[in-house]
């Protein structure tokens, strides 16, 4: 057939111009803007200065920010693995109506706004909630406590909202494991801890490994659920660019913020996928 | 071996599943109070809240979130078809960087892309412009569709182009009759995934929403941080019921697993 060599690129051009306008450019815009500075007089003023990232890096608030968004993607991301991969290998084997089942109980949420996941935790774990009527009637807690407006709130609705995604990791990467494999290293005489060990986990590590990264950077960057469990006393990294952009009004500061997540996200994923691929080349082969 | 679970990996499957449904059960039988505060009816129950949303600016809200969803999984899709025939067809220089361009919207998180897009739309005059919303989020939603036009013109088999090449039909016409016919369902597949996803985005378009453009997820958390009352549980009951509809039509056709890999915001 004849094809012009140009094809391939016209074919692409509209979206590579809609991403460009849309994304790329302003991208830009905000990386430009964090370096123009802001009075309450005059407004954003245009210029190029460091300001706002001296203001970010070294005031103790943003440290205290930025610092609960990374410790709270960790926890969510611990939380995670440890429920999640354990889950994932109960459905890998579960007999077939009952695995899509309860797949399809575990993805489904994932169609549900976050919102309405989340109010289901503002109404779990309000004063008078269930979580707490059940932990008073159970003798763990003395007197109700507030769950809302605490990190361990946060991190249970967050847990709650990405923990799907780690057991679809992991589920996939357990599908390719061949029952046989496992009947093997028990009729040699590995007992099940040993086949869980030496066997199972070696084979969902790729699925635990890639679920983490996910977990992890939908939490460090995740707006509803820090916003409405956590509130404006427990701020994250991205309650704290949306306060500087819609109620501070100061934009370049809170372009900073997004510029210096941004960055430190693409850092960790890069960090990250540079050890997981060195230490388990072999396993992703 | 068998391959049963042990009781006691049955056991904590229960709490795990527990866990996951909880909320989603809580909400629902909220939204059936009669009382004007959150409380779970026992005795009485009652549609109150339910007909209180058909009054309320929760209705606007949910139709400029269809428009939005409509529109941008409709523009979408009409941008990923070429890309991925290009990607997915043709060796070319500059292919693999293409590729992880039109992927690329999925590394950069949204409260980034919703300030980029507030940041441009000042920049532009276009504050509260519907098709700059919309255009937000093509974005968001660009490498849903194109990853299930990709995934179905890989998938499907090549003999039926060739056979009508030699028969000496014409590029545009084995794309149209033979092509485009076989790949529709994946495309509707990618259509709907797109549309829920931007149906749901809250995190991007909280940035940019003005009164003329509060989507209902916008609408919903601005309620929210001002109080919780049933009326949001039965609005969120409504959404789950939708949820649940759309699923069964997405396993039914596609297998739900396959189809959510990848989809998310927190």
């Amino acid at each position: 057939m004849a094809t012009s060599r140009l094809l391939p690129y016209g074919l692409s051009l509209p979206a590579v111009a809609a991403l460009t306008v849309f994304m790329a450019a302003p991208l830009v815009m905000v990386l430009m803007l964090s370096f123009n500075s802001f009075t309450m007089a005059t407004g954003i003023q245009p210029g190029f200065n460091f300001k706002n990232y001296v203001e970010v890096l070294g005031d103790n608030y943003f440290h205290t920010i930025f610092g609960r968004t990374f410790v709270l993607a960790l926890w969510v991301t611990g939380i995670s693995i440890l429920i999640g991969a354990p889950e994932a290998y109960v459905i890998h084997r579960m007999r077939p109506p009952w695995r899509s089942i309860f797949l399809l109980v575990i993805l489904g949420p994932l169609l549900v706004s976050v919102i309405v996941r989340t109010l289901g935790w503002a109404v779990l774990l309000g004063r008078g909630g269930m979580v707490n009527v059940a932990l008073v009637k159970l003798g763990i807690l003395e007197r109700p406590m507030e769950f809302m407006y605490s990190f361990t709130g946060m991190t249970v609705a967050l847990v709650h909202v990405l923990v799907p995604f780690m057991v679809l990791s992991v589920w996939t990467s357990l599908r390719r494991l061949d029952p046989a494999v496992e009947a093997a290293g028990v009729s040699l005489g590995a007992s099940q801890a040993t086949v869980l060990w030496r066997i199972v986990l070696p084979q969902a590590m790729p699925g635990i490994l890639s679920g983490s990264l996910i977990v992890f950077t939908l939490a460090a960057s995740a707006f509803a659920t820090p916003a409405i469990v956590g509130g404006r006393r427990l701020k994250v990294a991205s309650m704290a660019a949306y306060d500087e952009f819609l109620n501070s009004q100061n934009w370049p500061l809170g372009a900073a913020i997004v510029v210096v997540l941004l960055v430190a996200m693409v850092a960790i994923v890069m960090g990250y996928n540079r050890i997981v691929e060195g230490r388990f080349k072999q396993v992703f082969q | 071996m068998t391959r049963t679970n042990g009781s006691l990996a049955l056991a904590f499957h229960g709490l795990f599943i527990a866990f996951i449904l909880a909320p989603l059960v809580v909400v629902i039988l909220v939204a059936f109070t009669p009382e004007s505060y959150l409380s779970i009816p026992t005795t009485k129950w009652s549609l109150r809240w339910f007909e209180a949303i058909w009054s309320s600016d929760f209705i606007p809200a949910f139709w400029i979130s269809v428009q939005v969803a409509t529109a941008s999984a409709t523009v979408a899709l009409l941008l990923s078809v070429p890309a991925a025939i290009a990607t997915a067809r043709f060796q070319f220089a500059g292919r693999q960087v293409l590729s992880a361009y039109f992927l690329s919207p999925l590394m950069v998180p949204h409260v980034v892309l919703g300030v980029a897009l507030l940041r441009f739309m000042a920049e532009m005059g276009l504050t509260s412009n519907m098709g700059a919303l919309i255009m937000g989020h093509v974005i968001i939603v660009l490498p849903f569709t194109l990853r299930l036009a990709l995934a179905a013109l890989t998938g499907m088999n090549r003999h039926c182009e060739w056979a009508a090449w030699s028969l000496g039909a014409s590029q545009w016409t084995v794309f149209r009759r033979v092509t485009l016919p076989m790949i529709v369902p994946g495309l509707a597949g990618g259509w709907l995934l797109a549309f829920i996803q931007s149906f749901d985005e809250l995190t991007m378009t909280v940035f940019v929403a003005s009164p003329g453009t509060t989507t209902l997820p916008v609408r919903m958390f601005q309620y929210i941080t001002d109080n919780i009352d049933p009326m949001v549980a039965s609005i969120s009951t409504a959404l789950i019921v939708l949820a649940l509809v759309l699923m069964a039509v997405m396993e039914r056709v596609y297998g739900l697993e396959r189809l959510l890999a990848g989809k998310g915001e927190g």
